[in-house]
């Protein structure tokens, strides 16, 4: 009962503080600050399957550049409100996602991880060929937008997406996610299959990339294929690992982690942002082997077992 | 396999014999199929030795590549730069795992003392710091020596020989010679030497080892050490072809990843022949097929490799593992 209305209070805080920042922080600050919750929803997403499921992906970046092309080529060709894309890249992006894990459900580890790795390299290259649909090289324009309003709609869709996750890994689906990353057999001893439950898991991952790709083409009002390159995949898997895999709670570390520090390291050096970043990465993950949300379980489990038993 | 692949070859001894234009594509995609050789065999002895998968190794290469010219640009001659950077890529790759071994030594022993109780990240942590060391080696390069492409020079002549009708360029020769040169050269190590057999050891038993005398971590870095001196070797072929630059290394990695996966990772034959396929395939392809474009290059040769995947999800020299439940 203590612990539910504890965690009640950090959520309500939560809440709070993303409500009331843009009171206090420039728009400017506010169109980064957007840019978190974009990570946030891909990183969620990232989660469920890697942390969750157990499926290492190097591929999501592919995902939002699906969803990202999608919002782009709807608004820009088909005159679409750019709400009601996001829902469709969402759809979109399972549907993709459905398509890549199924075939991927048959490896695992490092052949796993190459194999997505192809797919985060495949897509921008079938993006730039594809130029008469997707624009090649020069990109698809859409409206711009101030960070302001990018802030509200961003955040927005990250708590919906925040909840979605939340209700799909407490019940059923969510058990059997965990059972298949634990052990394959146990898992079909107990009735789960396990390749349409991977499949599952790497289609809902994909569907919360693809909304987190519509948010990152609002945010930078263009879609261009370099924006969605190796990097953006490699980013969100950092995301991951740093804000812990297996939980919700790191997962806001992860994204404000991989969204600012090129902004932070900018500021301490001109020259060497990289070098900065490389050895933020190496030092967080040397660190915090198993990210913010295993610093969390070590630190704050024991410091309310000690507040149990003192009180 | 062994038929699939000797009927390959025939194949392309035939062709060759038929085409001029055939003979030479084949012989250049050797060549870069050599450099992808080198650096698969490079990622595979990593991985056997430590069960990591090393985002890093193209950069390592490429920072090597670097050093060379660097050396080079005080005046030393070019095969005295090629020596000693084989030799400082050795000493950095076993400085990398001896220092990344003492500093989990150092960490773990500092939180036990503070009573913290430390949990292994497993694989992801592992993955994520290469990723690390792969940002921080390409903003160092870029630091250091300036993000501007430079030139690098040959070893060998630029200009072609003629054999029959065919030119073949001397150079694509010579890349060829020293890429399966030095693959011959540690297979020697690995199969005929008392510490290539210690290696082994370690790497496929490393408490079994342990027990037997075998100095497990010493071996570990000694296989880090050889790889380093394969990416080096390859960094120091491909550079006059593709110049020097920071992020010379991305393409051809990832190529070394298609044909180490292609070969199955734990396979070191596999990663060679895998990036000759690999090479091959990729040129002639090139050539022929023209809805092949140069940014179709790339997902074609991962097309093959998840369609090779799905068939055998190990690779192509991959075995199953089993394990009890």
């Amino acid at each position: 009962m203590r612990q539910r209305l504890a965690l009640a209070a950090v959520l309500a805080a939560a809440v709070a503080v993303v409500v009331l920042l843009p009171l206090a922080i420039s728009d400017y600050r506010q169109l980064q600050a957007a840019g978190v919750a974009t990570f946030f929803v891909a990183i969620v997403g990232l989660n469920i399957l890697t942390g969750y499921t157990g499926q290492i992906s190097l591929g999501h970046g592919a995902f939002m550049a699906i969803g990202g092309y999608t919002t782009a080529i709807l608004t820009h060709d088909h005159g679409w409100n750019l709400f009601a894309t996001i829902p469709v890249a969402t759809v979109i992006a399972f549907v993709a996602g459905a398509l890549v894990g199924l075939p991927a459900t048959r490896l695992s580890g490092a052949y796993l991880a190459l194999a997505t790795f192809a797919v985060a390299l495949v897509v921008p290259a079938l993006v730039r060929k594809f130029d008469h649909f997707t624009g090649g090289n020069s990109g698809i324009l859409i409206p711009f937008h101030s960070g302001h309003w990018l802030y509200v709609v961003s955040w927005t869709t990250a708590a919906i997406f925040l909840v979605l996750a939340w209700l799909i890994l407490r019940g059923r689906l969510g058990r059997s996610f965990r059972a298949v990353r634990d052990s394959d057999v146990a898992a079909v001893s107990s009735g789960i299959n396990p390749t349409l439950t991977k499949t599952l898991a790497f289609a809902i991952s994909a569907a919360f990339a693809g909304a987190a790709g519509s948010l990152f083409v609002l945010s930078a009002a263009y879609a261009q294929p370099d924006e969605f390159g190796l990097l953006l995949s490699i980013r969100l898997l950092i995301g991951a690992a740093v804000g812990g895999l297996g939980s919700l709670w790191g997962v806001v570390v992860g994204a404000v982690f991989v969204q600012m520090l090129p902004v932070w390291a900018q500021g301490i050096s001109k020259q060497a942002p990289a070098v900065i970043q490389g050895l933020a990465v190496i030092l967080v993950m040397f660190l915090l082997p198993t990210g913010f949300a295993g610093l969390l379980r070590r630190v704050v489990a024991p410091l309310s077992n000690r507040i149990r038993n003192a009180s | 396999m062994v038929l699939l692949l000797a009927a390959a070859c025939v194949a392309l001894v035939i062709g060759s014999l038929v085409s001029d234009q055939f003979a030479e594509q084949t012989v250049a995609g050797l060549a870069t199929g050599g450099i992808f050789g080198s650096l698969a065999l490079a990622l595979v002895l990593i991985y056997r030795a430590t069960e990591v998968i090393n985002f890093a190794q193209g950069q390592m290469a490429m920072f090597t590549t670097y050093i060379a010219w660097q050396l080079m640009q005080w005046g030393i001659g070019y095969w005295g730069a090629f020596v000693l950077t084989l030799g400082i890529a050795f000493a950095g790759g076993v400085a990398l795992l001896a220092f990344a071994l003492g500093a989990v030594f150092v960490r773990d022993w500092t939180f036990e003392r503070m009573g913290i109780k430390q949990a292994g990240g497993g694989v992801i942590a592992v993955v994520i710091v290469t990723i690390g060391m792969l940002i921080l080696l390409e903003g160092a390069a870029a630091w250091i020596w300036s993000p501007e492409i430079k030139s690098f020079p040959s070893a060998f002549p630029t200009r072609p020989i003629r054999v029959g009708g065919v030119a073949f360029s001397i150079q694509d020769l010579g890349t060829i010679g020293v890429a399966l040169g030095s693959v011959v050269v540690l297979w020697v190590f690995f199969q005929f030497t008392k510490v290539g057999l210690a290696m082994r050891a370690a790497a496929l038993r490393p408490f079994a080892a342990r027990l037997v005398g075998v100095r497990v971590n010493a071996m570990l870095a000694l296989g880090w050490g050889l790889a380093a001196v394969l990416g080096a070797i390859a960094g120091l072929m491909i550079a006059p072809t593709i110049f020097l630059q920071p992020t010379m290394m991305d393409t051809i990695l990832i190529y070394a990843f298609a044909a180490a996966v292609l070969g199955g990772i734990e396979s070191p034959a596999g990663a060679v022949v895998g990036g000759l396929a690999l090479g091959v395939v990729l040129n002639l392809l090139g050539t022929y097929v023209h809805f092949v474009t140069s940014e179709l290059r790339l997902p074609v040769a991962l097309g093959m490799l998840l369609i090779v995947l799905l068939i055998k999800p190990t690779g192509l020299f991959g075995h199953r593992v089993v394990r009890k439940v």
